[in-house]
């Protein structure tokens, strides 16, 4: 008995040292090849058409970004994947995620415990009536097309670029907070390590590439969808063309966001 | 439960605020920079009272309100460049400015009036400085020499175009003033996603408080200096800053609750939040302060010194601590607009808490040191401007 049981470990080593051996020589072999143009290769395209672009835009598309709230489910996946995406300093947030709860006397309690980057694990346990309903609402940036923080930006850091995103040159940002003030939507501020104006991109170096933004990427419920308005087999397109219950956050700011929201609710600012 | 403690408990449950709204981008920097660019332009507008509208009994500030005025402009940009995240690239506002911003506009707008201030001052005080560089030697000779820009020529003639170019540059220097000051406002009023600053009445509140905080600051430094130097106060002057500092205060005063009673009477969607700053983590440095202290006992005190007829040595004393008080009281005013505007969530559900530091970058110890250095350059600048026109040769010398 114990001799087949030292048979098993010696067997289990001699794979263990296989195993090493292996994984040195591939890791190796990975330091010598050029990692990233094996990696976009080997990746499908994500939005469709977007590597025949070339050109510092992007031509032809409009690109939306839809959020569905009656998917979403508060895990803080895409809190996650944005912080590991961007190394987000700490009480600085890209994107976060919102509960709403509304008790039987209609008043609303929200809150985002670190931005909802540990998921919303536990009910609400503080609250004085019944409960009668409750939501998440992801946020991130609203891509205006009549941006406030461009328009304040007194150095033309923040630029909205011809394929309608809104970017900041931190080549350029003097830190002077104008846009954090003007942004209706409270997606801005000033990076605690480069001293200058942040936010969420809608990740325009993965798109640029083909790829989802990534936190749509890892939404497990798909309710963050990204798209192509000018493909009409896009989900975003057929979303916004059909009859849903679509509409997008402070409309009477008059900054017409990109960024559209399913299921949007009156209590939702 | 009771329904007012459930109420209650509501209120206190749905405090909330946008995570990125926490921290306070905008703090003790961005409230002295209002602050000390009002005093300027205050004191520019005293100036301009004697030089334009001829208000004779203040010719004996006329020079002087220059000069203070100078001295706080010297460092009106000290705060921003402390605040700035990238003080380095400070000047990419003027050489590559958006054209859309308001912000972008300051640089212009404030080295223009820098020049015209300058200018006026070297032009006005000209007969003075050719007088010194007459008397002194050495390094004072030659810094008088370049004050005066290497003329000594004080024929009537020459005296005559000095006075058209002084009365040229106060005239245009007014509404650069104003527009200064307006637009300071204009930062601040045209952000249109903070319900407290998004009004027009920004930019005028800022204009008259900025001439009640020039004018108080005049009173109360020449009454110090004077005393101090143990030298005669003109009464006459004191008593006409003191209406003029009511006048201006009236309005300034009356435009301010203005602004909160649109507010409260148009009760719009922003109201309940607004309402929920002021009674909460403004109402002592709002209500209390600005308002109930500050405000009220100067506004009454005002009254009483430019109506009733009171010895000059109550007016002196109450003229002084009134016109501190109204320093407080403007002080405490860019507190509440730029610190409470940002305390208020964009979330409409909640308010933030602000406690400056002491020894941060743009902490208490750093504000006091941006405060002193203009006190500090008023003192060196009095020694190559003489303030008063009983220490000035060139008065002297025509009397003589």
């Amino acid at each position: 008995m114990i001799k087949s049981i030292e048979k098993e470990i010696s067997l289990d080593r001699r794979a263990f040292i296989k195993k090493v051996l292996g994984g040195t020589i591939a890791g190796s072999l990975l330091l010598v090849i050029p990692a990233g143009a094996m990696e976009l290769e080997h990746i499908p395209e994500q939005i469709p058409g977007m590597r025949k672009e070339i050109g510092p835009f992007i031509t032809g598309k409009k690109f939306a970004f839809i959020v569905d709230i009656t998917r979403c489910i508060g895990c803080g996946s895409c809190c996650v994947a944005d912080k590991n995406e961007y190394q987000v300093p700490d009480g600085n947030y890209r994107t976060w995620v919102e509960r709403y709860v509304i008790d039987d006397k209609d008043n609303v309690y929200v809150d985002s415990p670190n931005g909802g980057l540990d998921g919303y694990q536990k009910p609400r346990k503080d609250l004085p009536y019944p409960v009668r309903d409750t939501f998440f609402v992801p946020k991130l940036c609203n891509m205006c097309e009549h941006p406030s923080c461009v328009q304040v930006c007194p150095v033309g850091a923040t630029f909205q670029t011809d394929d309608g995103f809104v970017l900041i040159d931190d080549k350029r940002c003097v830190g002077c907070g104008y846009c954090v003030q003007a942004c209706p939507y409270s997606v801005r501020f000033i990076n605690p390590k480069t001293h200058t104006a942040d936010k969420c991109t809608w990740c325009y170096h993965r798109v640029r590439k083909g790829l989802l933004p990534a936190c749509v990427n890892v939404c497990p419920v798909q309710a963050r969808k990204f798209g192509d308005l000018n493909d009409h087999e896009s989900e975003v397109y057929k979303i916004l063309h059909q009859p849903h219950v679509v509409s997008v956050l402070k409309p009477d700011m008059g900054n017409k966001p990109s960024l559209h929201y399913v299921g949007l609710r009156r209590e939702v600012v | 439960m009771s329904p007012e403690h459930g109420a209650a408990v509501a209120t206190a449950l749905t405090n909330f605020v946008f995570p990125n709204d926490l921290h306070v981008h905008w703090s003790l920097m961005i409230v002295l920079y209002p602050y000390i660019t009002g005093i300027v332009a205050g004191a520019f507008i005293v100036s301009s009272l004697y030089h334009v509208f001829h208000i004779e009994s203040l010719k004996p500030v006329s020079r002087y309100a220059l000069i203070f005025a100078l001295a706080f402009l010297a460092f009106a940009t000290a705060p921003l460049l402390i605040h700035l995240g990238h003080p380095e690239r400070a000047m990419n506002m003027m050489l590559t400015p958006s054209p859309t911003s308001a912000m972008a506009g300051f640089g212009y707008i404030y080295s223009a009036y820098a020049v015209v201030l300058i200018l006026e001052i070297l032009f006005i005080y000209r007969p003075t400085l050719v007088a010194l560089k007459q008397k002194s030697t050495g390094g004072m000779k030659f810094l008088y020499y370049l004050l005066t820009l290497g003329s000594d020529n004080l024929s009537p003639e020459a005296l005559r175009v000095d006075h058209k170019i002084t009365a040229f540059l106060a005239a245009i220097g007014i509404p650069m003033a104003c527009t200064l000051h307006g637009y300071v406002g204009f930062i601040f009023g045209g952000v249109k996603a903070n319900p407290m600053w998004a009004t027009p009445l920004m930019p005028v509140i800022f204009l008259l408080s900025a001439s009640v905080s020039g004018i108080a600051g005049i009173i109360f430094s020449y009454v110090l200096i004077k005393r101090y130097t143990g030298k005669s106060i003109d009464m006459d002057c004191i008593r006409t800053l003191i209406k003029f500092l009511w006048g201006c205060f009236i309005l300034d005063f009356v435009f301010e609750m203005l602004e909160l009673f649109s507010h409260a009477y148009m009760a719009t969607h922003h109201w309940e939040a607004l309402r929920d700053l002021y009674v909460g983590p403004l109402y002592w440095s709002f209500i209390v302060a600005q308002v109930g202290i500050f405000s009220v006992i100067p506004f009454i005190g005002l009254g009483i010194l430019s109506l009733v007829k009171l010895s000059d040595k109550i007016v002196m004393k109450w003229g002084t601590i009134l016109s501190f008080m109204i320093l407080v009281q403007v002080l405490l005013m860019r507190w509440n607009v730029v610190i409470g505007g940002q305390l208020m969530s964009k979330s409409e559900r909640g308010h933030a808490v602000f406690h400056p530091g002491w020894f941060t970058k743009e902490g208490i110890i750093v504000s006091i040191i941006i405060m002193i250095l203009p006190i500090a350059l008023l003192w060196l600048l009095s020694k190559v401007f003489p303030f008063w026109l009983d220490d000035d040769p060139a008065v002297e010398r025509q009397s003589a």
